[in-house]
């Protein structure tokens, strides 16, 4: 692999490992393993673990992929690798 | 006009609009039967794969659970959503940059491997099939009872519509027929979710109402939903009374077994580009989280809804309770269904609805008179019953029933769609007949397709006992087999053929043999299914989490001391993993 490519890969790497850490904290962090704790704080008629759990963990996933096809889309064109260029 | 007439106009009218398109979009390569010439705008292929994911079990059976397991139903919602950020971040970008037509065939060819081909075809047919038989069982029950036939003539009609729209347009059929299934289920789902919301809390919103005050109350839905079901002796509906634990393992088995899912993954393989998978990818989870987040507002407005219908006064008061004569119709029209069934076991004729198994509570209401719980309810009603409840125009109920059924078609074609490319393209061209013409190879997987499509009739409408058991199989293989090897394929150039197909094999036989040992299936349990029993506490739904960790160690550890995958190997995986350049892989 030349530099380039490795630099790219590596690029990428660390943006899904930043992106899947953030859908494991709101998933599995406030939906289900601090779920009592957030519960006990209610805003707008929701317990906070709760909405997270059946509402928002959902909201932030469909954020997270579209921060990360722009982000990538950056990316390619940075190192030249976007398909039609 | 009468409802079933109704019915008959947004049934038949849906159909024709399929059967329209399958003509208007007829494959006539091999390359439009698997992948639909892989032309597929990013948008459109996302709503085509909202409808396949979507299958009977999202619109008609899941609010229902939610509104009965309350904030254990969280692990579908997530289960089921949160794959696809995996899928968008992990897997569709590189598997459309690989470029050919099926799963089992990409992971032949990054290990190297005939053997690990036809593993991974085996885990694809058991997957589908599992998963098409639940969905055929969804058409017909939506026929019986909004078309008032027998469940048999709803199947042979049902399997007519997809016998031919999947086995004439292939792929290419059925994205554009899924676009338009997607329409239908989506319009018929949230009209009567809104309608609710608005006569319940007067915010129209399901995802805001979920949250609102009660109309005439002040009191907040769930708050006011916690203290109702409290009051009968059932769990808090904010609460589970699953283990930590569990929820963590099932969530994960639902997310890592959906990013596994053959049916799912090869959507991807329609899109032009690369950055087209990843874009699809979010565009399907867009459409998909119109349903998915109104439907735990359902859930809760229709458990609140049911329970204020039955406990019409004070819990224990002698007039507390629904006197069974005055019923409203719509509780009528299911008792003919037997999906929902009154018995008055203390002869006072009202109805009272309570948890039994509660015994502090049962003794309780024993000084009430009562005798028992007098009222059961299949949870599959409370979506299609949904709009009867609200007392909607009957346009809306048949458009529900045309709905429940693009839902399961959808689905059902997806998955004919890749049993018969496992069948034509991984079977027969890639192993034991690799000369056939590509005529001979199209018209293999139209009869692969005709076949499936009997074989999952059959299981539609002859559904062996354990098809509800089977759901934790499908999601369970997928988790611990196929995703593991190709996330490994993609991001690691050390795993190699044995260690591949030795982590495929452990995923595959602990999952399976922890499901069977707890639920039998074939015959009776070996051990008890009890959380005392379980495994570090998880039950054999979530048991596919465990699967797929294993899968990945075994498989490091296989390929550490075998020899590393060759050089056109380490090539091709550095080929799939830049974007520009699609389809050179292929020449490998």
């Amino acid at each position: 692999m030349d530099e380039q490519s490795a630099a790219y890969w590596k690029r990428n790497v660390k943006l899904v490992s930043v992106l899947i850490a953030i859908w494991f904290i709101v998933s599995y962090g406030f939906g289900i393993l601090f779920v009592d704790a957030l519960n006990s704080i209610e805003i707008a008629g929701f317990q906070l673990g709760f909405w997270f759990a059946q509402q928002g963990s959902i909201y932030v996933f469909v954020a997270l992929i579209f921060v990360y096809v722009a982000k990538m889309n950056k990316l390619d064109r940075e190192f030249g690798v976007r398909e039609d260029d | 006009m009468d409802l079933t007439t109704l019915t008959y106009i947004a049934v038949g009218l849906s159909f024709a609009l399929y059967i329209g398109i399958a003509i208007w979009a007829k494959a006539s390569t091999t390359g439009e039967f698997y992948v639909a010439g892989k032309g597929v705008n990013p948008v459109v292929n996302g709503m085509a794969t909202a409808a396949d994911w979507m299958s009977a079990a999202s619109f008609i059976s899941m609010a229902g659970l939610i509104a009965f397991l309350g904030y254990g139903g969280s692990v579908y919602l997530m289960g089921w959503t949160g794959g696809y950020c995996l899928l968008a971040m992990l897997l569709a970008p590189y598997l459309r940059k690989y470029g050919k037509f099926t799963v089992p065939e990409f992971i032949g060819d990054r290990y190297y491997s005939k053997a690990a081909r036809i593993v991974a075809v085996i885990c694809l047919i058991f997957i589908s099939f599992t998963y098409v038989a639940g969905q055929m069982r969804g058409v017909g029950i939506v026929f019986s009872r909004f078309l008032e036939v027998e469940i048999l003539t709803g199947l042979i009609v049902g399997m007519g519509i997809v016998f031919i729209y999947a086995v004439l347009g292939g792929m290419k059929g059925i994205t554009y027929t899924q676009v338009a299934q997607y329409c239908v289920l989506i319009v018929a789902y949230t009209i009567p979710a809104i309608f609710i919301a608005f006569q319940l809390t007067g915010n129209p919103l399901p995802q805001l109402a979920f949250g609102s005050t009660v109309n005439g109350t002040g009191e907040f839905m769930l708050d006011r939903l916690n203290q109702v079901v409290t009051e009968l002796g059932f769990l808090e509906y904010t609460t589970t009374s699953k283990s930590t634990i569990d929820i963590f393992a099932i969530t994960l088995a639902l997310m890592v077994g959906t990013a596994g899912l053959p049916h799912v993954i090869v959507r991807f393989f329609t899109v032009p580009k690369v950055r087209d998978a990843r874009s699809s990818a979010g565009w399907a989870l867009v459409f998909i989280a119109l349903l998915y987040t109104t439907a735990p507002a359902v859930g809760a407005m229709a458990r609140l809804n049911l329970t204020e219908t039955i406990q019409t006064g004070e819990v224990g008061a002698e007039d507390g309770n629904l006197v069974f004569e005055e019923r409203p119709d719509w509780m009528k029209r299911w008792e003919a269904t037997g999906l929902l069934k009154f018995e008055d076991k203390n002869g006072d004729g009202r109805i009272q609805y309570y948890n039994d198994a509660n015994a502090e509570f049962a003794a309780k209401a024993a000084e009430f008179g009562w005798q028992g719980n007098e009222l059961s309810v299949d949870r599959d009603i409370m979506v299609l019953a949904n709009p009867e409840i609200a007392q909607l125009p009957n346009w809306v109920i048949a458009l529900v029933a045309a709905g429940g059924i693009a839902a399961a078609l959808s689905t059902a074609a997806g998955l004919l769609l890749v049993i018969s490319s496992g069948v034509s393209h991984d079977i027969l061209k890639g192993t034991f007949t690799p000369n056939m013409t590509e005529g001979q190879e199209l018209m293999a997987g139209r009869i692969a397709a005709a076949v499936a499509i009997l074989i999952a009739g059959y299981l539609g409408y002859n559904p062996p006992g354990f098809v509800a058991q089977v759901v934790a199989f499908a999601f369970g293989l997928a988790a611990s087999s196929l995703f593991p090897v190709i996330i490994m394929g993609i991001f690691s150039k050390k795993v190699n053929r044995e260690g591949a197909i030795a982590g495929m094999l452990t995923g595959l036989v602990f999952t399976m043999g922890y499901i069977l040992a707890y639920k039998g299936v074939f015959f009776d349990p070996i051990i008890a299914n009890t959380p005392e029993n379980w495994l570090f506490g998880i039950s054999p739904e979530g048991i596919g989490a465990v699967g797929m960790v294993l899968n990945f160690i075994v498989a490091f550890a296989v390929s550490k001391v075998t020899a590393e995958p060759p050089e056109h190997i380490q090539v091709m995986i550095e080929d799939i993993r830049v974007p520009k350049g699609a389809g050179s892989a292929v020449d490998h």
